[in-house]
């Protein structure tokens, strides 16, 4: 760990108010994400890993403890990071094209800038021929590429993934994480990805915290021995690989609440 | 209702008609259009029919005497020259009520300290019926144009105004919070998230309005006018030419077919991201 982590959880809670009664999210969640760390959040659904981005990207304050980024404490939209949720909340008035420069527009790069950005954002995730698809003629999968060029082009400083590719195909999901990992080498990005998924977990975390559910706690912090610039097509014949999925499959299966 | 059997997948690629399963001697959209020109044509035969036998045609005059009525009003100009003028009103009053329902309906949306400063006037016009406003207009806009204009802008207005405040509020927080974490400020949520989304409720407005536009216009002139398709009507029940006012009702629904094709054009114009939906198979 180094001396200033860029995101810092501490003793953070988190409880909703709801029609049945008050439901606890996280309890008292302690962790710290270096800068340029990749950290995978994996545990059951439901058990309050969304919750820990939508603090980070300061969409809400913790009900209790505090929630740090680059020192400071969260207080407002944190735009230094960028949000990729679940539902790929693409504008369906704007074609893939559209969508891609919305961030673009908003830094207020020139037309020019902006049409060479998209249309290599476009190659990287491979929607070429699509450019001028609208989100509703799109597939789960090609709206999830729109969505993750739109994530890219903004060039945030850390990237909150929820799930991002849990409705891909299996070889399309292998595709966009050595993408996405690729990428974020490169580009020294931080990242703090959510997935219920422990092979995903296990592929592209250099450190993997292990939630147990309701209300959601760090059951187990497990430091990846791969080496950052992995070949994810080969991680099935990686031993290190295999010694953390099992090491995964053995803490959640003690771990009660593993429904849903 | 007919069940189709083929596969899912063939059939996003199929024309809007759906995919036939077996030849048949018509396409469906054209037995549908055959069938419904049967049943109109027999409504018209068995109107026909009952005037003069079962029910005096004083009231409900006979389809050969309307249509009689309209190719002479159409031959000698009358016809085209009332619609004109009542077109011209509904138009102007669609377009300055339409104009101003989406101007306040977005200032109101946009801003909550107006919506709430405002919400009592609103509630109260709103529960006016807009036709009682007629008098008042005549005293202020005398009995020509402009009175009739003003009546169905006030009409259009209020429903233009309610859909598009109900659109700015409807928009999806969550689409505003990714916005804002892109570091968009206010100017680019509304230019970019929230025009655009409340359009698809502005144009609810304008399509409901339509007809609306048109009563504004008509009922003006039934109020003062010796010119205009309303003009026409309360002339030929004056007469009690029961064709001659059914001549004008045919007008006027005629009238508001086609504004309401021009609206719906300017629809897929303005949103072609909605056009591509009904072609699609529901996904859930």
């Amino acid at each position: 760990m180094t001396a200033d982590p860029l995101i810092s959880f501490e003793h953070v809670s988190k409880t909703f108010q709801t029609a049945r009664g008050t439901v606890e999210a996280v309890q008292d969640v302690s962790f710290e994400v270096a800068k340029g760390e990749f950290v995978t959040v994996v545990g059951p659904s439901g058990c309050g890993k969304s919750t820990l981005l939508n603090m980070t990207a300061g969409l809400f304050s913790p009900t209790a403890g505090t929630v740090r980024y680059a020192g400071q404490k969260v207080a407002t939209l944190n735009q230094r990071s960028g949000y990729m949720t679940q539902n790929d909340h693409l504008l369906p008035w704007r074609d893939v094209e559209g969508n891609i420069r919305v961030p673009l527009e908003i830094a207020g790069l020139s037309k020019r800038d902006r049409t060479a950005r998209v249309a290599d954002l476009i190659q990287t995730v491979g929607l070429a021929g699509f450019e001028h698809a609208y989100p509703s003629q799109l597939s789960g999968g090609m709206k999830k590429r729109t969505a993750l060029a739109r994530l890219f082009a903004y060039d945030p400083e850390t990237l909150l993934m929820d799930e991002p590719f849990a409705a891909l195909d299996a070889q399309l999901r292998l595709k966009m994480q050595t993408e996405l990992l690729g990428l974020c080498r490169r580009l020294k990005k931080t990242v703090l990805f959510v997935t219920h998924d422990l092979d995903e977990a296990a592929a592209l975390g250099d450190r993997i915290l292990v939630f147990s559910g309701r209300p959601g706690t760090i059951r187990e912090v497990i430091k990846s021995p791969m080496m950052p610039d992995r070949d994810l097509y080969q991680l099935r014949r990686n031993p290190a690989f295999a010694q953390v999925t099992s090491d995964l499959w053995d803490i959640l299966a003690t771990t009660s609440g593993m429904e849903g | 209702m007919e069940v189709i059997g083929t596969s899912q997948a063939g059939a996003a690629a199929a024309a809007p008609g759906g995919a036939p399963s077996r030849p048949r001697a018509f396409p469906p959209a054209l037995r549908q259009l055959m069938m419904q020109a049967a049943l109109i044509g027999g409504l018209l035969v068995v109107w026909q029919l009952l005037s003069g036998r079962l029910i005096s045609d004083f009231f409900i005059s006979r389809p050969t005497a309307i249509f009689a009525v309209i190719v002479e009003t159409t031959l000698d100009g009358s016809l085209l020259y009332h619609a004109s003028i009542t077109a011209m009103e509904a138009l102007l009053g669609f377009i300055v009520g339409g104009a101003l329902g989406i101007l306040f309906g977005v200032a109101l949306g946009w801003s909550k300290l107006l919506a709430d400063l405002l919400n009592p006037l609103v509630l109260c016009f709103n529960s006016l019926p807009k036709v009682a406003l007629a008098p008042l207009f005549i005293l202020w806009f005398g009995i020509g144009l402009n009175m009739k204009v003003a009546l169905s802008a006030a009409t259009v207005f209020f429903l233009v105004f309610l859909n598009t405040y109900t659109g700015v509020r409807a928009v999806s927080q969550e689409l505003i919070a990714i916005l804002r974490l892109m570091g968009a400020n206010r100017r680019h949520v509304l230019t970019k998230v929230v025009l655009p989304s409340a359009l698809t409720w502005v144009f609810a407005g304008l399509r409901v309005s339509v007809p609306y536009a048109l009563i504004g216009a008509v009922v003006g002139e039934l109020f003062a006018s010796n010119r205009g398709l309303g003009a026409m009507l309360s002339q030929a029940q004056g007469q009690f030419d029961t064709a001659g006012v059914f001549a004008a009702l045919f007008a006027i629904t005629v009238l508001s077919l086609l504004l309401n094709a021009v609206v719906k054009v300017a629809e897929t114009k303005v949103m072609p991201w909605q056009s591509g939906d009904h072609q699609q198979n529901t996904t859930v």
